[in-house]
């Protein structure tokens, strides 16, 4: 994984493989599903704070709220106990205190109203993209046709992306073998590693156009912070803005049929220097003559042969 | 009570049938369907639990051990239909026909023959719903949501469609029964502000049933049709639209969920001022935040919808609605708390049921809050937070009520007392277990689970172990809940009074224990301070 974007030899892609690595056990490990979180995770998008933030004031107001309405109960139920001789009392309304619990919650829902419309508007506006991809949803895979970047159309870079053969074959009912076992650089990749990721370029404002082949999904990776159904006939409009590398990995989020958790969505992204030579490797190669751009075949291995089959995707036999 | 003396010797010249099958099949008492619809819901209930048994066992670890991917979408597909369809709704119906002609002095329903019709379609119904896991196509396996283009790709889209519309025929005949019963049969001085709460609640949840079913009834024609006569409503490639059936199903289904809730909050505002020996707080106001809840329930429908790619207005326009919703739900968990307050109370099990329902609910609400909030529902949307979400608010909300009012109104159905040690027994391992069962499943969401997926990776093993655990021992509580109901109605020796709680106001409890086969054919004189709610003129 974190030899992904290295080639031998240059010492700055050394160093920049260095960086990325620490990006990785910094941010990157926070980003993906952890043992044990409690939490959304913050994201490495510029967008994706809003959601965490609004998740976490939404659920300090919860918690205030909760302490003062359970503890009210609880003062009740442990003084106005028949038991302790409590009488009861006649009355059954107070106007006064009626008007403070019903206004009291609508400020805090304008001041949440408010806070949450920020976020909408900002994720709405796909505006000023340097790049487009476009996802399409299948059963049970994922298709990413690379279309656009900084201006410039793109031609036949697209592949499919699809379980990983590890997790596949783990995954098969009674297979005998051990989900823990699946981990690439000891971080477990069970049902959430692909064989071909897609890549994008950190720092730049991606647009993605979603949709779907045949029934309903949903392209959802929460290091960005958002998901997005991908619906066949529709063409659905998101974006992201990663701002550190690393490799996001995320799931299919709407029930599509029977391998519906078998359908993972990894993004890579790549600092742009890097990523720009992907590309024109990509494109390189989807454009010798006669020999149109393929599906990928499928990796034998997870994650080290991935980052290889990322570097030589198609045709492997015109290499070099 | 004199009156009520008099009715019993009236009473005896006509019981109930001896023939069981004439009794049980041909009764047209509101008392003998009520128990039919409450003994098919438990049924129900427990068909529904062991799908969600299976669901829990095979999500116990990482890997599948137990099913394929299929037939684990089957089982959460038919546990949701079966839970929804087959036990919350009939439960409230059986609860309502039991109550509301012995809560508002009249005698029956108003429409009885209607009343055994719209019982006995459900039997029917489920058979053909639970029929097709036998047979060569499988069940319904795209979610009870029955999303297209997914749902029409299943061998079974003919039965689940039929089942659902007898489902829906059922539902409209019963909520026709409930409100012709209550606009026109309450005994003289019996107002509808004088009406206890739950009888409001059906009331106003009656009207919900009348006007969605039918949409979801049309909805789901649309998906036969589209499956097997060649129109495309759904179908973008012939010029339909697959997100049109979501804005139709959340049409029903939005105000579908109230339809779970509104009888269970006029549940518990019947059953905490009887245990705090104090009148409800602000009736009133109970009964208008009932209404603005269900007014509501017919404009937020597209939340459910946040990540369809909704135009930014139509996002703020549905968040804003939802958030709306928190204010009359908070009126009515602060009235709850206002009713204790003050209050002489004692924690009886249909008490502790319902005491944990508001905390539990709330904490479900909590979260609903959290949904409604369109940025962050991008996270949360369709995952385990979700699940967390509606499962506090349908089992220790709706489900919670239920067994709550079980309790309350079983000495008075039976005429002897439960077991209060065995109904504590059951309560405090429900309310243990059901909280490790589902709150765990909010820390998956928020990791990142999605909810449907019959595996998922080492990472959401611990808490889901955790809630496979909650799950069984939930699952197994259960069984003590149907050992308290068996030996109350057959074994027990201890006789209920008439008015079997100390606190308790409202007609039925003016009935003789077990209520008589045939109760208020003279209609009862009403006093007001005999009322659940005392004065409502102050």
């Amino acid at each position: 994984m974190t030899s992904g974007g290295i080639r031998p030899g240059t010492i700055k892609r050394a160093v920049t493989a260095a960086l990325f690595a620490l990006t990785m056990f910094g941010g990157v490990a926070l980003a993906n599903p952890q043992p044990g979180q409690l939490n959304m995770t913050r994201g490495v998008s510029t967008w994706s704070p809003e959601a965490y933030f609004l998740n976490n004031v939404a659920f300090g107001v919860c918690v205030v709220i909760g302490i003062l309405v359970f503890g009210a109960m609880f003062i009740a139920m442990f003084r106005f106990r028949k038991s302790r001789g409590a009488v009861a009392e006649k009355w059954s309304h107070n106007t006064t205190l009626e008007i403070v619990w019903t206004t009291i919650p609508v400020i805090i829902l304008i001041v949440l109203a408010y806070l949450a419309t920020g976020g909408l508007r900002t994720f709405a506006d796909t505006t000023g993209s340097e790049m487009t991809v476009k996802v399409t949803g299948y059963q049970w895979k994922w298709r990413y046709d690379y279309v656009e970047y900084k201006g410039k159309a793109i031609d036949k870079v697209g592949f499919m992306s699809k379980l990983d053969k590890e997790s596949d074959e783990t995954r098969q009912l009674n297979s005998g073998l051990d989900p823990n076992a699946v981990k690439v650089d000891g971080y477990n990749t069970y049902l959430i590693n692909v064989d071909k990721p897609l890549v994008v370029p950190v720092g730049i404002k991606i647009r993605f156009v979603i949709t779907a082949g045949d029934v309903i999904h949903s392209w959802w990776v929460p290091a960005l912070g958002w998901k997005m159904d991908a619906i066949p006939g529709i063409v659905n409009a998101a974006w992201t803005n990663i701002t550190e590398p690393g490799v996001y990995r995320g799931q299919c989020a709407e029930l599509c049929g029977q391998d519906h958790g078998f359908m993972p969505i990894v993004v890579k992204a790549l600092p742009k220097a890097e990523f720009e030579k992907w590309l024109a490797d990509q494109e390189a190669e989807a454009n010798k003559p006669a020999q149109p751009a393929a599906p990928a075949a499928a990796s034998t291995a997870a994650a080290p042969a991935t980052a290889q089959a990322t570097d030589a995707p198609v045709s492997q036999g015109h290499q070099g | 009570m004199a009156h009520a003396a008099t009715h019993d010797h009236h009473d005896d010249h006509h019981g109930a049938p001896k023939n069981f099958f004439v009794r049980w099949c041909m009764s047209t008492n509101h008392k003998d369907i009520g128990t039919l619809y409450l003994v098919f819901s438990l049924l129900m209930f427990f068909i529904g639990g062991s799908f969600a048994m299976v669901i829990r066992a095979e999500l116990f670890k990482p890997g599948l051990q137990l099913v394929q991917p299929y037939f684990f979408n089957e089982m959460t597909t038919m546990h949701a239909l079966v839970m929804i369809f087959g036990a919350v709704m009939p439960a409230f119906v059986g609860l309502g026909n039991w109550m509301i002609p012995m809560m508002i002095g009249a005698p029956d329903m108003a429409l009885p023959r209607m009343n055994n019709l719209s019982f006995w379609i459900l039997p029917f119904a489920f058979t053909l719903l639970l029929s097709t896991l036998f047979l060569p196509g499988g069940g319904p396996a795209g979610g009870w949501t029955m999303y297209p283009p997914l749902s029409l790709q299943g061998d079974s889209v003919a039965y689940l469609v039929f089942a659902v519309h007898l489902m829906g025929i059922s539902s409209i005949m019963g909520a026709i029964n409930i409100i012709a019963t209550i606009l026109n049969m309450r005994a003289p001085g019996m107002d509808l502000l004088k009406m206890p709460v739950f009888v409001w609640s059906w009331l106003i949840t009656a009207f919900l049933l009348i006007a969605v079913m039918p949409v979801l009834a049309g909805a789901v024609t649309m998906l036969l049709t589209d499956k097997y006569f060649g129109t495309s409503f759904f179908n973008a490639a012939g010029g339909g639209d697959p997100i049109l059936f979501q804005h139709i199903f959340w049409f029903f289904g939005h105000p579908e969920v109230y339809i779970m809730i509104l009888p269970a909050f006029g549940l518990v505002s019947e059953i905490i001022p009887t245990f705090a020996r104090k009148p409800i707080f602000g009736y009133k106001a109970m009964v208008f935040a009932i209404a603005s809840i269900a007014f509501l329930s017919f404009i937020v429908w597209a939340h459910h919808m946040f990540a369809v790619g909704l135009p930014l207005g139509g996002e703020i326009f549905f968040m804003y609605a939802t958030m709306l919703i928190a204010v009359p739900t908070g009126v009515k968990v602060f009235n709850w708390v206002s009713t204790m307050w003050g209050g002489s109370m004692t924690f009886e099990t249909p008490m502790l049921f319902a005491v944990a329902f508001v905390i539990l609910f709330t904490i479900g609400g909590f979260s609903g809050l959290m949904l409604a909030l369109a940025p962050a529902d991008f996270q949360y949307h369709d995952s385990y937070f979700v699940v967390a979400h509606f499962h506090y608010v349908l089992v220790t909300g709706a489900i919670f009520a239920i067994i709550a009012s079980t309790y309350y109104w079983l000495p008075k159905w039976t005429g002897h007392m439960y077991s209060e040690t065995w109904g504590k027994i059951h309560f405090w391992n429900s309310v243990i277990w059901v909280n490790v069962l589902f709150f765990p499943q909010h820390f998956l969401g928020l990791a990142g689970m999605p909810r449907r997926i019959p595996d998922y990776n080492v990472a959401f093993a611990n808490f889901n172990m955790i809630s496979s655990i909650g799950g069984f021992l939930f699952g197994a509580s259960q069984l003590i809940f149907v050992g308290v109901i068996v030996h109350a109605v057959w074994f027990s020796k201890k006789k209920a009074p008439d008015r079997v709680w100390e606190g308790a106001r409202g007609l039925e409890w003016t009935l003789p224990s077990p209520a008589p086969y045939h109760t208020f054919e003279v209609p009862p004189v009403i006093h007001d301070d005999e009322l659940a709610h005392g004065h409502t003129d102050d």
